[in-house]
């Protein structure tokens, strides 16, 4: 095992079962590992001694501050729907934050999903998370049934072939052209902080995009959501989707049709995109969760662009900053919304 | 029963003549790269096999199990229309019967034992029979087993023929082919025949399924049998304590139900498009809150562990308390394609422990 991912490991139980132990948390936040390779699996610690059971490695890459609303309501003592909230502070909860995740929890405060102050929050700089399916790929599709992972690489061994992988080629695609790898906010930094990163072409995938035909692009996008069967595991993964009732589920109005019309298919993709507009931080979770491999993360990744060049803004990087959708300046762009009388869109509004 | 030897050049024959009067799918490569976009996906699925194509058979089972045949995404049950100048305007018709007849090649015993399983619910359904009646399946028999199998804990075999016409076994150098049901030989005579299997060639057959059953049992992570689950107390097992734990990673997603081959929950809706009613049932998933919202508002399944419980729950205790088998044939797809990776084998572990 990689020697960052050992201390790193070994920090996150000691520090988990501390808090655990002086009752400073009533629940933790973390990873276990899972039952196949390149797998872990969200795990919430309530007792010391299940802080043994925490891990850290490259697969963990489902974006925990998706958990955090249920799990500190499920925290909180028992109530009926009318009865007042219970005297003095409600219980906290411990939770890991690489620099997504942290920025993530930083919009559900703004969003007041979660409260800062019953948040204890481990700091871990990402090195970036590998993306299974690519591992996969490397090796023909054929059945991977070990892998030992050293620092800046994988040895991956099925039936009748052992291969060395390099890391760095199998990072996900988000984690490639992340710039922002550390957490934002934190109570206890957990490792050493990863050295910033300088990525040439942050947005080169979404640029590939921008440079075709619209037929192109969007002969692209239904080629790309063509296989998805509406299982949701997208928008379930995200931290941003915590609707009480998602806009697929209404049915007065019924915005979108229920079984697998590409139009429905693409309705949903376009309107889940849109609602993360601003907000997403590019955490790569709903494409780690896509059973089909769909590049649903292209998207979201297409608005963050816009938003940072609109209005100069990434998500969750300033508990302070507004989220830009949210607040209203008067000098805020919208040539890409308001058409001069008798003319048309601006250039940069029809970008 | 009739065994038949065939080399690869007789199985294309096979194939291509049945192309002829029928649609044949099979398991292929479906790799999609964009032009510039540096993002690639492949894995194997259903597709229509032709050009010469053969099935993928050396990848593991491919990405979707085999009910989207049976029970399609959706089925339309009734037609109408809402236009002024028909007559018949908001008079549901059912729609004309399909009858293009199609055959499965390539598929495995679990997927094919799920069309049993699920036979049993929808023994009455006329939609799910008329696509019964019209999909022949040729079945291969496992050579090997992915570590996510557990087919013969669940009652099935992975050299198992049920739900088969014709199953077929690869030899190192050939194929016999077992001729299981009277639409198994009418496949035989379209595709123009094959010799009989030497007596030689049928012990070869016999060794090579129990040295595979051998591999299975030999590296079965659960016990052989999970029949004691049967006489356990429904109540015991519904307020076990490990639900909770379970619910603490489940983000209820519908991707193990929805590539499940015997999840067969669905749900019915009038869609309205353009003045066409199309009466429609498509799939649905325990895991999703709306899967029973009441028109009340009332939600009997309102938080996420009983979600989480009522699938593993229906498949190995409410189904088998009313039809006999598990509701799942072992073939590993939610283990392989949960995002939090829940372990379905886990869980009928912890069922198991239960008193």
């Amino acid at each position: 095992m990689s020697t960052t991912n050992t201390v790193i490991t070994e920090d996150i139980r000691a520090k988990a079962k501390e808090l655990l132990s002086s009752g400073e948390v009533k629940a933790f936040l973390g990873f276990t590992d899972g039952t196949l390779p390149m797998t872990t699996r969200p795990f919430v610690a309530r007792r010391p001694e299940d802080a043994e059971r925490l891990v850290w490695n490259s697969f963990c890459v489902m974006n925990l501050a998706n958990y955090l609303p249920e799990l500190l309501k499920g925290v909180e003592p028992p109530r009926g729907p009318k009865d007042p909230p219970p005297e003095g502070p409600l219980p906290k909860v411990g939770v890991l934050a690489t620099g997504c995740w942290s920025r993530n929890i930083v919009v559900q405060i703004q969003e007041n999903q979660v409260q800062r102050d019953r948040l204890v929050i481990l700091g871990i700089g990402s090195r970036g998370m590998v993306d299974r399916k690519k591992v996969m790929a490397q090796v023909g599709g054929k059945e991977i049934l070990a892998v030992e992972e050293g620092e800046d690489s994988l040895v991956v061994e099925g039936r009748g072939f052992k291969k060395e992988i390099v890391r760095g080629d199998v990072l996900r695609d988000n984690c490639q052209v992340c710039v922002h790898p550390n957490p934002v906010i934190y109570d206890y930094q957990i490792g050493q902080p990863v050295p910033a990163r300088e990525i040439e072409g942050r947005f080169r995938q979404v640029d590939e995009i921008e440079a075709m035909s619209s037929e192109e692009r969007w002969s692209w996008f239904q080629n790309e959501i063509s296989s998805c069967i509406r299982c949701y595991a997208c928008r379930n993964a995200c931290p941003l989707c915590y609707c009480p009732t998602c806009f697929v589920d209404d049915s007065r109005p019924q915005w979108v049709g229920k079984s697998v019309d590409p139009v429905d298919t693409s309705i949903f993709h376009i309107l889940r995109a849109y609602h993360c507009a601003g907000r997403c931080t590019d955490c790569g979770s709903c494409e780690s969760a896509c059973p089909m491999g769909i590049h649903m993360r292209l998207f979201t990744k297409k608005l963050e662009k816009d938003v940072l060049e609109l209005y100069g803004t990434e998500a969750g990087m300033d508990p302070d900053v507004p989220l830009p959708l949210t607040t209203y300046k008067s000098d805020d762009p919208q040539d890409f919304l308001v058409t001069e009388a008798g003319g048309q869109a601006s250039e940069q509004g029809r970008k | 029963m009739k065994a038949l030897r065939l080399d690869q050049a007789d199985l294309e024959r096979w194939f291509a003549n049945w192309a002829k009067t029928r649609e044949v799918y099979a398991p292929l490569e479906q790799s999609s790269t964009s032009q510039s976009i540096s993002a690639t996906r492949s894995y194997v699925d259903w597709a229509i096999l032709r050009d010469g194509r053969f099935p993928v058979l050396d990848r593991g089972l491919p990405k979707s199990p085999i009910k989207k045949f049976f029970l399609p995404q959706p089925e339309v049950l009734f037609r109408s229309s809402t236009k002024k100048d028909d007559p018949d305007a908001f008079v549901l018709k059912e729609p004309e019967e399909q009858k293009d007849r199609r055959v499965l090649v390539g598929v495995r015993p679990c997927d094919a034992r799920s069309v049993e399983l699920n036979n049993l619910p929808f023994e009455k359904d006329p939609y799910f029979q008329s696509n019964r009646a019209r999909t022949a399946i040729v079945g291969f028999t496992c050579r090997d087993r992915c570590q996510t199998c557990f087919c013969e804990a669940v009652g099935g075999s992975p050299v198992g023929t049920e739900g088969m016409d014709i199953a077929v076994t690869q030899l190192d150098d050939l194929y016999i082919a077992e001729v299981i049901t009277d639409r198994g030989e009418e496949l035989v005579q379209e595709g123009g025949g094959a010799p009989e299997a030497s007596e030689e060639e049928i012990s070869r057959l016999k060794e090579s399924k129990e040295q595979v059953k051998s591999l299975f049992s030999s590296m079965s992570d659960l016990d052989h049998s999970l029949e004691a689950m049967k006489a356990k107390d429904l109540f015991a097992l519904y307020n076990a304590p490990f639900w909770s734990q379970l619910a603490d990673s489940c983000i209820n997603c519908g991707t193990c139900t929805f590539l499940c081959p015997t999840c067969y929950c669905f749900d019915i809706q009038d869609e309205v498009v353009k003045g066409t009613i199309r009466r429609i049932r498509y799939y649905d998933s325990c895991m999703f809150p709306l899967f029973t919202l009441q028109a009340s508002g009332n939600n009997p399944r309102g938080q996420k562990v009983q979600r989480v419980r009522n699938r593993f729950m229906h498949k190995f205790k409410y189904f088998p308390d009313r039809f006999g088998p598990f509701s799942c044939v072992g073939c590993g797809r939610c283990i392989r394609e949960c995002p939090v990776n829940i372990d379905i084998r886990e869980v009928l572990r912890d069922l198991l422990a239960v008193e």
